[in-house]
């Protein structure tokens, strides 16, 4: 008697669940979120590349509330993850995912799961592979990290300048030159001493990569890593620094100059909204100052008005296209014309392509690439 | 004369050094009563997000806050350790596999990531206090010496008085050779009345809190800060760990590898700064193959010669089986 009540029991609550379920769908349906994911080679808050990214998926969330629904997974430091990643998501019934790192969707296996998950709209930054439902974008960094190589520049006195490198790809290859040729703008002569930690998101390399540096007799600092690390470095020992991906003024106040940033912020609600109303179309996007998407932060005390006015006046050149970074003549370390006088390298292939270090750099291209 | 790549990368030995000798000796005292704990790395990491979370939230003089910090610090690795010590002293289960599971446990992207991410912590909020250097009797500027000796953080003038404690209280002291006799032979030791294990659980602890504080010497001095992730400690854990075999299972020999494994750390960034070119992976991979080899070397030339792994590491002791 009581076995049979507990059953009875049982069998309800099962009922009541199941119709709270189906009520629970039914209702979902009406007006089903759409479903964006994130993948972030590092921490959501690095305080660098991530986080400008985490920036741009709360602008999604800002512009297109409940219509959305956004998540991320972080810390996807090596491609092997993403396969899994992406599996899971697709489980969970994501329609669109980012994937905010070179050869997320590219490298190796990657480079098929357009075609494994084919409703699913794939965005990869920095990368080059197009596909009818996979989309690439960037940001035209090199101009930015010129402007802030001329602040780096200025604040050079015997130099050289240290910058402190990730991996040896031809995007970090280019952010270099960029870097470079930017200081080379304000203080003539000017050299840049690379130093590679290996790692985009390293607290303690790039920690020790800034000692080494200024132990080796740099007088100002730079980065192309993911995190503000150095920056602690350079405000203890009293070295400018230059940042990167977002404003870290707070980590070093006195010795911060300016950092190179990305607002992806209204690229990433201009493509949710394309894909929710049926106009999404693949492509490769390379957004520049002029669009928004590249900038660079507010100065530090150390900037003068000089530099400036210096700096302005090269940015209202680059955004009415009379100036570009990589117009020649441009040599590289061994003093070999690269880019002869009057010529300029395009976007594709030439900048996705560049495995050679300018005039005035010290150091080799590390032969460490990022983990696929 | 201070700026010549030998005295930097000696500098660099010590302070890099420094958190590997405080978890190896944390290491030591647990393998020493026979409790193997693969842990290390995620006791450091918790311990780790612990301290920066106190300098953070209190306020007060420099020097109070660093040592509660470190308090702090030692006593959420104590605490990580407890679980490892009740799985595997009171419960009997594999030392291995629990020690593993607390690593991935508290580890970069377990508890402490959960912790740190709670309590809003990122690399961009600039640590309110760190374990800046100490001008020994104003030496610093001392040619060679200076650098390497007189011009460490109180974390590193800390530890050398922890390697020497350990080192006298294991070889010297009526509660260090008991200690000892729990790791070789557990049935003697309770048979002589030594209560094994109470002497396990405190020496697992005391180990865990020895990894907290090694976790903070990242935190709240080598990079000042803290970042969820694996990347804030970077295997220093693991280092630890094959250091204690290393060094033989002595205190003295765990300050030498310490630092002779510190100056590995810091040699790719400084031969690459002054144009050196070696492979960098060669140098992370170093301190794991000097310890297999030591260990070969060890094992197979004077193979009847102990290599001071107490006898009963790795073996959970059971009363009744005697």
């Amino acid at each position: 008697m009581r076995r049979k009540f507990v059953l009875g029991g049982f069998l309800l609550v099962l009922a009541v669940a199941a119709l709270a379920l189906a009520g629970g769908s039914a209702a979902r349906s009406e007006q089903e979120p759409f479903k964006v994911a994130f993948i972030y080679p590092g921490p959501h808050d690095d305080g660098g590349w991530s986080q400008a990214h985490d920036k741009g998926r709360l602008a999604i969330e800002n512009a297109l509330g409940s219509k959305v629904e956004t998540t991320y997974k972080e810390n996807i430091f090596s491609s092997a993850q993403v396969p899994q990643v992406v599996a899971s998501l697709a489980r969970d019934g994501y329609d669109m995912i980012f994937g905010c790192s070179f050869g997320f969707f590219e490298l190796g296996v990657n480079g098929q799961l357009y075609k494994k998950y084919p409703d699913i709209y794939f965005e990869q930054a920095t990368g080059t592979q197009v596909k009818k439902n996979q989309s690439e974008y960037f940001g035209a960094g090199e101009d930015t990290i010129y402007l802030s190589g001329m602040a780096a520049g200025a604040a050079s006195k015997k130099g050289p300048i240290g910058y402190i490198v990730p991996f040896g790809i031809p995007e970090v290859i280019r952010h270099a030159n960029a870097f470079l040729l930017g200081a080379q703008a304000t203080h003539p002569g000017a050299r840049v001493k690379l130093l590679w930690t290996n790692a985009w998101v390293s607290v303690p390399k790039e920690t020790a990569a800034a000692k080494s540096l200024i132990a080796a007799g740099v007088d100002v600092l730079g980065q192309n890593v993911d995190t503000p690390a150095a920056g602690a470095v350079a405000e203890d020992k009293g070295i400018p620094w230059v940042g990167y991906d977002s404003d870290a003024r707070k980590i070093a106040p006195k010795q911060w100059l300016t950092a190179a940033t990305y607002n992806w912020g209204p690229y990433y609600v201009k493509r949710v909204k394309a894909a929710m109303n049926g106009t999404w179309k693949p492509g490769f996007y390379y957004g520049t100052i002029k669009d928004g998407f590249t900038d660079i932060a507010p100065y530090g005390p150390k900037v003068s008005a000089k530099t400036k006015a210096a700096i302005a006046a090269k940015k209202k050149a680059i955004v009415a296209g009379k100036f570009n970074v990589f117009t020649g003549p441009l040599y590289d370390q061994a003093g070999k014309l690269r880019v002869p006088k009057g010529k300029t390298l395009k976007v594709l292939p030439d900048l996705y392509e560049m495995d050679w270090l300018a005039k005035g750099m010290i150091g080799k291209v590390s032969t460490v690439k990022p983990p696929s | 004369m201070n700026d010549t790549l030998l005295v930097i990368v000696l500098a660099d030995a010590v302070l890099y050094g420094t958190p590997l000798l405080f978890a190896s000796l944390g290491e030591l005292l647990a393998e020493r009563s026979g409790v193997l704990n693969l842990g290390v790395e995620g006791m450091m990491l918790f311990g780790a997000v612990v301290g920066f979370w106190v300098t953070q939230r209190v306020e007060g003089a420099s020097a109070s806050v660093l040592v509660l910090a470190i308090l702090a610090s030692g006593l959420s690795g104590a605490a990580m350790a407890a679980i490892h010590a009740f799985l595997t002293i009171t419960l009997r289960a594999n030392q291995i596999v629990s020690g593993l599971a607390l690593t991935i446990f508290a580890g970069g992207l377990g508890l402490s990531a959960y912790v740190g991410t709670e309590l809003g912590f990122s690399p961009d909020i600039p640590a309110k206090q760190h374990f800046g250097s100490v001008d020994v009797l104003g030496l610093a500027d001392l040619p060679v010496l200076g650098p390497i000796v007189f011009d460490q953080s109180a974390l590193v003038y800390a530890s050398w008085i922890a390697a020497l404690l350990v080192g006298l209280y294991l070889g010297r002291t009526r509660f260090g050779l008991n200690v000892r006799a729990v790791g070789e032979a557990p049935a003697s030791a309770d048979a002589m009345g030594i209560n094994v294990t109470l002497y396990r659980y405190v020496h697992v602890l005391i180990g865990g809190g020895f990894a907290g504080v090694a976790g903070a010497c990242y935190s709240l001095s080598i990079s000042p800060g803290w970042i969820a992730g694996d990347t804030l400690i970077g295997g220093a854990g693991w280092i630890a760990i094959a250091l204690v075999i290393f060094a033989f299972w002595r205190a003295e020999l765990c300050l030498v590898g310490a630092y002779l494994f510190g100056a590995l750390s810091a040699l790719p960034f400084a031969l690459q700064a002054r144009n050196v070119d070696v492979a960098p992976e060669f140098l992370y991979a170093l301190p794991y193959v000097m310890t297999i080899v030591v260990l070969v070397i060890v094992s197979t030339g004077l193979s009847k010669r102990h290599l001071g792994a107490p006898a009963a590491l790795g073996i959970p002791y059971v009363r009744e089986e005697r």
